[in-house]
């Protein structure tokens, strides 16, 4: 079942008469120009998608909470995809950017919105290219603009890129970046449905979640529903990474063991090496030990084996993997990346990547892993913003289902080794 | 002072009507600058200061928040070496130390020519094509030391 890329390797499917004529793009416009736009709110509700950037709120919900009757409205399209193991929106923009433009116009529609922007990451320039090169396509057909196909709706749509900062996919400082400021996240509530750019109601919503909206419209809330499982609907787009014989971004029906994803999608671990550790939803959720890999994927099933589907990026670790070397990478990641607005992440990342260095390097003391774990206890729900909360998941489940690693290096350390 | 160019000038002109307020404009035109100059000179933010209403600090403060603004010359070719984790999984480690040989920099360094300047890069999306560098805006994949070598030697 394929609904984000289904012909996505359609040649010269940027270009909308490619996509129109193999997708049937656009059509949802018509559909939803004969409803009221609360009805396409309940339709995205009645479908049970949630939110693919991360957090995984419903996106029906996220809509009806815009503030009522509070004039202009804003769509911020978080195109800042940075997590480490994400790159499905990126494949999604490069090959199909018209689906996400459908798709920003119907939430625009369904939210009384007249101006929605795309928040690219700065690296994405050639994206931006592919994108805008498209906005003008869909003006000139009148898919954007004044009065679109007669409904007397009208929107405006551009393309912004950002400058390399991760900490601007977190979607209040997504919004300052959007302002000309620093890309610092923002006290909430108010959220940004309330108060958002320009302190105006405004929707958020990744790319991915973006690009299903077609398919809800086109089809049903139901049809798009009896996908995946009871409570996470639909599709996902999984990019999976690391050790495999086949990486690449594989779209299946939520509840997927993931076994299965790694096994028979992405053809297995390579080398005929065995599976040690795996993260299941990008660089920010805790990493798992091999004995959970039947996991369905889904947020309730991995929340409860330990992680979260985050993002949905799929990063695979064999038997080969020093996981502490893999888990300093990622911490300096989030020290490299923290804004610094509060202690304890701009402490706290520091922190964790000078002790993981010294184990790392051999030179570690026994009692660092408690010190360790005790700082991951000090940031965690205690910053601004859920940066620092990622640097803790994957530093304290390593030690959690790896202590031994740990433990080997401070060993040989001791020893002179 | 510093100029934009009639090309820029357009760049801006296009920029600035995306917004509402034009405070919301810095950062394109921040990039409008460096396209220009190949990094953002401090003529240039005070510059971009003027025509947005705001100081050439607070314009600096913005520029320095977000790394991909060079505030000093860098090589004709930027290569951002990826070195994050899916990435470093498939040996970007090496790779990264053997383009820096290479090249006879070390990372973060720019050629005496003033052809390459080289960077670790904090992941750029394209970790199922791990490992991975951007070469200007070029994205290359499933890198090996021989295509790296082919890729060095192809660009003028």
């Amino acid at each position: 079942m394929k609904i984000l890329t289904k012909e996505i390797d359609t040649p010269g499917l940027t270009g909308i008469e490619v996509y129109e004529k193999t997708l049937d793009g656009y059509q949802s416009l018509k559909k939803a120009f004969e409803k009221k736009p609360e009805e396409i709110v309940e339709m995205v509700k009645a479908s049970g998608l949630r939110g693919r950037g991360g957090a995984g709120f419903p996106t029906g919900l996220k809509w009806s909470f815009l503030a009522k009757d509070v004039f202009p409205r804003y769509l911020a399209c978080n195109a800042d995809e940075s997590e480490p193991g994400t790159c499905k929106d990126r494949e999604l923009m490069e090959k199909n950017p018209h689906l996400l433009i459908e798709g920003m116009i119907l939430c625009s529609y369904a939210c009384r919105i007249n101006t929605a922007y795309c928040y690219l990451r700065g690296e994405f320039r050639h994206i931006q290219r592919v994108f805008d090169k498209a906005i003008e396509e869909a003006y000139a057909k009148g898919y954007l603009g004044k009065n679109i196909l007669g409904s007397g709706f009208d929107l405006e749509m551009y393309s912004h890129l950002g400058a390399g900062a991760y900490i601007c996919g977190e979607e209040s400082a997504l919004l300052s970046s959007l302002e000309g400021c620093r890309g610092e996240p923002r006290l909430k509530p108010p959220f940004p449905a309330v108060e958002g750019l320009y302190s105006k109601p405004t929707i958020v919503n990744n790319v991915e979640t973006l690009c299903v909206v077609p398919f809800i419209v086109n089809e049903g809330a139901e049809a798009y529903a009896a996908i995946g499982t009871e409570k996470s609907k639909g599709t996902k787009l999984i990019s999976v990474s690391g050790h495999v014989n086949k990486p690449g971004n594989y779209e299946v029906p939520m509840g997927t063991p993931t076994s299965v994803i790694i096994n028979e999608h992405a053809g297995g671990i390579r080398n005929g090496n065995k599976l040690k550790a795996f993260i299941p939803g990008g660089s920010s959720v805790p990493m798992l030990p091999a004995d959970k890999v039947d996991v369905p994927y889904d947020y309730e099933s991995i929340a409860e084996a330990g992680s979260m589907l985050g993002s949905g990026a799929l990063i695979v670790m064999d038997d080969t993997t020093n996981v502490v070397a893999e888990t300093l990478r990622l911490a300096y990641f989030y020290m490299h990346e923290s804004c610094g607005k509060c202690t304890p992440c701009r402490e706290g990342t520091r922190w964790m990547y000078q002790l993981l260095s010294q184990i790392e390097q051999g030179n570690g003391k026994p009692d660092q892993v408690e010190l360790l774990d005790d700082i991951c206890d000090n940031m965690s729900f205690k910053c601004f913003c859920p940066l620092g909360d990622a640097a803790v998941g994957p530093v304290a489940s390593s030690i959690k289902y790896f202590r031994e690693d740990y433990e080997e290096l401070i060993a040989d350390a001791k020893a002179g080794v | 002072m510093f100029v934009f160019s009639e090309e820029s000038e357009k760049e801006i002109e296009r920029n600035l009507a995306k917004y509402p307020f034009k405070k919301s404009a810095l950062l394109p035109l921040l990039h409008v600058a460096q396209d220009q100059e190949g990094y953002v000179t401090p003529e240039a933010m005070e510059e971009i200061g003027k025509r947005l209403d705001v100081s050439p600090a607070y314009v600096e403060s913005v520029a320095t928040f977000y790394t991909m603004f060079h505030t000093r010359p860098v090589g004709k070719y930027v290569i951002l070496f990826c070195h994050n984790i899916s990435c470093k999984l498939l040996g970007a480690d090496d790779l990264l130390d053997y383009t820096a040989k290479k090249l006879g920099i070390e990372v973060g360094g720019t050629t005496t020519d003033k052809k390459f300047t080289l960077l670790r890069e904090e992941c750029l999306a394209a970790c199922c094509g791990g490992p991975m560098m951007r070469v200007n805006e070029d994205f290359h994949e499933f890198l090996t030391k021989d295509k790296i070598d082919k890729i060095l030697a192809s660009l003028p």
